[in-house]
């Protein structure tokens, strides 16, 4: 504040206690609450009771059920009083006891009387509690209202219809999209907040249709955005467009960016930075189109303000991951923000001048960073950890230095998770650097000899055991490993366990001292570790110097290749049903369930752009299984390989919504039908799909399962069966068609008529291709699945694959055909990368294990050449990979 | 809203981290459990900091939080990682202006909790459901404050009765606005 109030210390505390609702009950202001029902109404009291109540929702205090149906009863009576203040607390507090669809009821002709009233203050605040508590079928008694409100000419009416009509699109979507006239003529408004919303609305209803919006963009980059919000929106939504068209081929210029230009010299601060943000952001963005982008975040830099510091820095050290270059003017501005008082400031400078440092400046801002970790947070350390590990896989050559530095901070205090971030980063440079092992390796020790987290420890030892015994002398680690046999709590001392066997069984000339070791954990007062060292000392042979047998090493440590996620519902549905049988590891689906489910918005729900994505629906293959499992029809088909993702069979918004779900056995394909029926005077009754497989010759159809009934917004299946060869991956094209019974149905009842006509819906067409007959199953050491596959087996050719916008693409477009599973994140290219080595594996149907090896180059006339080298426990399927590939 | 500006929430906390006012705006925080932890979250990280003469920032959990302190009061207002964090400041700013006015100059906690009325008033103009309604504090003061939105009636009404702190007001205000 301009002018800071001086504070006399010894009023503050007497001040400090007080407070208006000091001792509020919630049980005396319900009692209060009863002043609302009285034929006098006291406004002033009214308004107090209701700030009560507000106060209580507002801290979070839970109204039961019965309470806040009373409330919200005795809030409607105060409908009656004339009073200004009284009726705007009656609207606040309606919204926020988000009453009940039969209690919306009651008030709806309150505000419905409101939304027509004379008072500006009224109407606008009337549509906005209306529009929030109502469902769609009051939406349409009220619609014509609200579209008059939206070409009201108070600009606070229009506004509230406008954010209101914003809300309703996610659960109402077909009514508010009828109102696109009304806004279009908002946008138009003089007003500047009128503008604001009606563009956020009507690109909202738009957004799907990409010529609309880009018609929009194109009008209004050429005519008045009134205010800065609007003009953030413009830019936000002539990214959009920029993206989707692309740059023009012939001139090289991109469409709109002379407009995102323009906006850098823009007056307010909000708009000069998102157009400098949405530069930067563009894909494939030229140092030329950089520039102008970097110079004004530059300047920035150095503002008064910390924001507009901060919003700058966070720009550029996005920009540092893939244009260093065009960063480094800024070095020097950069460098002084290290001293900023802000740290987070601090902390994003550093790790933009760690990425567009050289060679010759780390050891430099090593020194910097070494007094500056000292007083930021554990949240910014973890930055600074991660860029110092990627500056050391940039500078291999540093490796000592910045190993060094890590292994500092890992003596130093700190939480779990910044511990975690170092020693991740100490065992990837590992893994990355041959030189860097040994030092790293010790520095690990070193720390679990003191380490608080039993998950690093254990990590650490599992770590060890791999990569210990591989080492030029491995015995120099047993000392480290065997103390925490002493001194460590059970889980680590099992850990521990295992590691030393590792090195038994890999290090021949260790055996026997290992053998003494593990027979002392004979003894230990916990069971886990008892057992694991008694199956070591039994397995790995007697304890001589002898090599261990590898089919031994192969159990003991070979690399469990399930999804733990799915060994985790077998194991459970397997407990669930108690039986003699003993459990069958090959019973466990090895597919990676990475594809949720596409489910429908759940109505009601508030959009949240930026947040986490929703916890993944139950496994969807378990669910298929179960449906399968109920069909008499298909109950001899097998066990089921695979099931595809859902396939859309109809656009979206029709009248009849249909996707495809393929299912494969060893000699059927099965196709499920997903059907939802979106018209609410229709039921359908025996539903099914005919199938022209005139194009699919490998394919007979065997059976049908029609649906019974479709009611209304009640999805709903019907199947069709096929006979194919075994083993042959046989693939065709379907066309489809929904044939179906429909009634009428009377809205207001509920009820259908008993006559119905016959109709048909033409569906769209699918194919059922190679990549149906491939499992995505990931192996978790891609190198050692490899290495472990006969070589013999291993096909190799290379590919052109024509010119292509970039390397992701054609990456994406490989991995797509092929159905296998990235391995080890390498299905990531770096943005710009002229070549990329990427990993897959899976089974093939037949239980074939496939692996597969991707190297990708472009050159200047961004021509993509691929090689592809293919190992598979069958020679046959290698080669019918290559041919997936060459026909693809 | 994919494309447009998203608050997701907006606190008002006391010096020991307690909640005066604040709205949550986004799914994040379904239960008011979470909600205390964010903003306990939130206030540990800031409440040492200075932020009393311009606007700080910070960046906690993928989520941009933007803070100012007036009194013993601190106010955030926070949106997701992609947003522009300019934009969110221009939201406290206006938030706060408007709180400056309904509370005539008297910014702190006892006079928000006693006027905990127009301080929602403030909150429901600015934001609603996470969508920005107005960023002018003057005339989120003046919708909060139920004088008719009639603009020539303002002139007469709040015009009248606001003239003689006006001047104080905007000089005040000309400071972080």
């Amino acid at each position: 504040m301009a002018q800071p109030l001086v504070k006399k210390d010894d009023d503050r505390d007497e001040e400090a206690d007080y407070s208006p609702f000091l001792g509020i009950e919630k049980g005396a202001v319900l009692q209060d609450a009863r002043v609302f029902n009285d034929p006098q109404l006291d406004a002033r009291r009214c308004s107090q009771v209701i700030t009560k109540l507000l106060y209580l929702l507002n801290q979070g205090d839970s109204f039961t059920k019965v309470e806040a149906t009373e409330v919200f009863f005795a809030v409607t009576k105060l409908f009656q009083s004339k009073d200004n203040g009284l009726r705007r607390m009656v609207y606040l507090i309606i919204k926020d006891l988000s009453p009940s669809a039969d209690e919306v009821i009651i008030v709806t002709s309150s505000l419905m009387k409101d939304m027509n009233s004379r008072t500006d203050m009224y109407r606008a605040n009337a549509i906005r509690v209306l529009c929030r508590i109502t469902d769609g079928t009051l939406l349409t008694q009220i619609e014509r209202y609200l579209k008059q409100a939206i070409v009201d000419k108070n600009p606070v009416v229009a506004s509230a219809a406008l954010v209101s009509g914003i809300h309703l699109l996610q659960t109402t979507p077909e009514i508010v999209k009828r109102w696109s006239n009304e806004v279009q003529e908002a946008v138009q408004s003089r007003a500047a907040l009128v503008q604001f919303h009606a563009l956020a609305l009507l690109h909202q209803i738009r957004q799907n249709d990409r010529l609309a919006v880009s018609k929009l963009v194109t009008s209004l980059t050429k005519g008045t955005v009134r205010s800065p919000l609007a003009q953030c929106l413009l830019i936000r939504y002539t990214s959009q467009v920029i993206r989707e068209t692309g740059v023009n081929s012939q001139t090289g210029d991109r469409p709109f960016y002379d407009y995102l230009e323009s906006c850098l010299r823009h007056k307010a601060e909000m708009v000069i930075f998102e157009a400098a943000k949405a530069i930067t952001e563009l894909s494939n963005v030229t140092t030329r189109e950089l520039t102008p982008a970097i110079t004004v975040l530059q300047l920035l830099l150095s503002s008064s303000k910390p924001v507009l510091r901060f919003a700058a820095v966070r720009t550029l050290n996005k920009v540092a991951m893939t244009h260093p270059m065009a960063v480094t003017n800024c070095n020097i501005d950069m460098e002084s923000l290290i001293s900023d008082q802000n740290r987070s400031i601090a902390t994003l400078a550093i790790t933009t001048l760690l990425k567009t440092g050289n060679e010759s400046s780390v050891d430099r801002l090593m020194k910097q960073i070494t007094n500056f970790m000292s007083d930021i947070a554990d949240e910014f350390k973890i930055v600074v950890v991660e860029a110092i590990r990627s500056l050391c896989l940039k500078f291999p050559l540093k490796y000592r230095s910045l190993m060094n530095f890590l292994s500092n901070i890992l003596r130093e205090e700190g939480g779990f998770e910044y511990k975690k971030a170092i020693v991740d980063s100490i065992v990837i440079l590992i893994r990355d650097i041959p030189d860097a092992k040994e030092s790293g390796l010790l520095h690990l020790c070193e720390f679990i000899e003191d380490c608080e987290f039993t998950y690093l420890s254990t990590q650490i030892l599992h770590f060890l055991g791999n990569e210990g015994p591989k080492t030029s002398d491995p015995s120099k680690y047993i000392r480290y490993i065997y103390n925490r046999v002493i001194l460590e709590n059970a889980t680590v001392r099992a850990s521990a366990v295992s590691t030393l066997a590792k090195f038994g069984a890999l290090v021949d000339s260790l055996k026997p001292r290992i053998f003494i070791l593990l027979r002392r954990c004979l003894f230990d007062n916990d069971d886990e570790v008892r057992d694991r060292a008694t199956l070591y000392l039994n397995s790995l042979g007697d304890g001589s110097v002898a090599e261990t047998d590898k089919d031994v090493k192969e159990f003991l440590f070979g690399s469990l290749d399930i999804p733990l996620t799915n060994m985790e519902t077998t194991l459970r549905n397997y407990a669930q049903n108690p039986t003699e049988e003993p459990f069958d590891i090959d019973s466990v689906p090895r597919e990676v369930k990475s594809l949720p489910l596409v489910e429908k918005k759940a109505p009601g729900k508030k959009p949240t752009p930026l947040g986490p994505p929703p916890p993944a629906p139950t496994s969807a293959s378990d669910a298929y299984e179960r449906i399968l499992s109920t069909i008499p029809e298909f109950a001899n088909f097998g066990k089921l390989f695979k099931s595809s993702v859902p396939v859309e069979l109809t656009e979206a918004e029709t009248e009849y919504a249909v996707n495809v779900v393929k299912h494969i056995f060893d000699h059927h394909v099965v196709f499920q039908y997903n059907c939802t029926n979106t018209i609410p005077e229709q039921l359908l009754e025996n539903v099914t799909v005919i199938v022209d497989a005139s194009e699919a010759e490998e394919f007979s159809e065997v059976g049908v399962k029609p649906l019974k009934s479709l009611p209304y917004d009640t999805p709903a299946q019907t199947f069709v069966a096929f006979e194919r060869p075994e083993g042959v991956p046989s693939v065709g094209k379907f066309s489809n068609t929904l044939r179906f019974t429909v009634k009428e149905v009377d809205t207001s009842t509920g009820e259908a008529e008993d006559d119905g006509v016959e109709d048909e819906y033409q569906l769209e067409d699918f194919e059922v291709v190679a990549a149906d007959y491939i499992l995505k199953v990931g192996v978790s050491n891609f190198r050692n699945a490899w290495e472990s596959m006969d070589p013999d087996t291993e096909r190799v050719d290379e590919y052109g694959l024509g010119p292509r916008e970039s390397l992701v693409e054609a990456v994406n477009a490989v991995i797509s055909l092929l159905g296998l599973q990235p391995c080890e994140g390498t299905e990531t290219v770096p943005n710009n990368s002229r070549s990329h080595t990427c990993l897959l594996s899976g089974v093939y149907i037949g239980n074939v294990k496939v692996l597969v090896r991707l190297s990708f180059g472009m050159d200047s006339s961004k021509e993509v050449a691929m090689k592809l080298a293919v190992r598979s426990d069958d020679v046959n399927v290698s080669e019918a990979l290559h041919e997936i590939v060459a026909s693809g | 809203m994919e494309f447009g500006p998203f608050v997701k929430s907006i606190l008002i906390l006391d010096l020991e981290g307690k909640r005066v006012a604040s709205k949550f705006y986004s799914d994040d925080w379904p239960t008011n459990e979470e909600r205390r932890t964010f903003e306990k979250n939130v206030f540990s990280m800031t409440h040492m900091k200075n932020a009393r003469t311009e606007a700080e920032v910070t960046i906690f959990k993928d989520e941009i939080v933007v803070y100012k302190f007036i009194e013993d009061l601190h106010f955030y207002v926070t949106g997701g990682e992609e947003e522009n964090e300019v934009l969110l400041a221009t939201v406290l700013e206006a938030v706060l202006g408007a709180i400056f006015i309904v509370l005539k100059k008297k910014v702190n906690k006892m006079e928000a909790l006693t006027h905990l009325d127009l301080v929602l008033l403030c909150l429901d103009e600015t934001i609603d459901g996470g969508i920005i309604v107005d960023t002018d504090a003057k005339s989120i003061a003046r919708k909060a404050t139920g004088v008719s939105l009639d603009p020539g009636a303002e002139e007469l009404t709040i015009g009248e009765a606001l003239k003689s702190a006006r001047g104080q007001v905007m000089k005040a205000l000309s400071g972080f606005i």
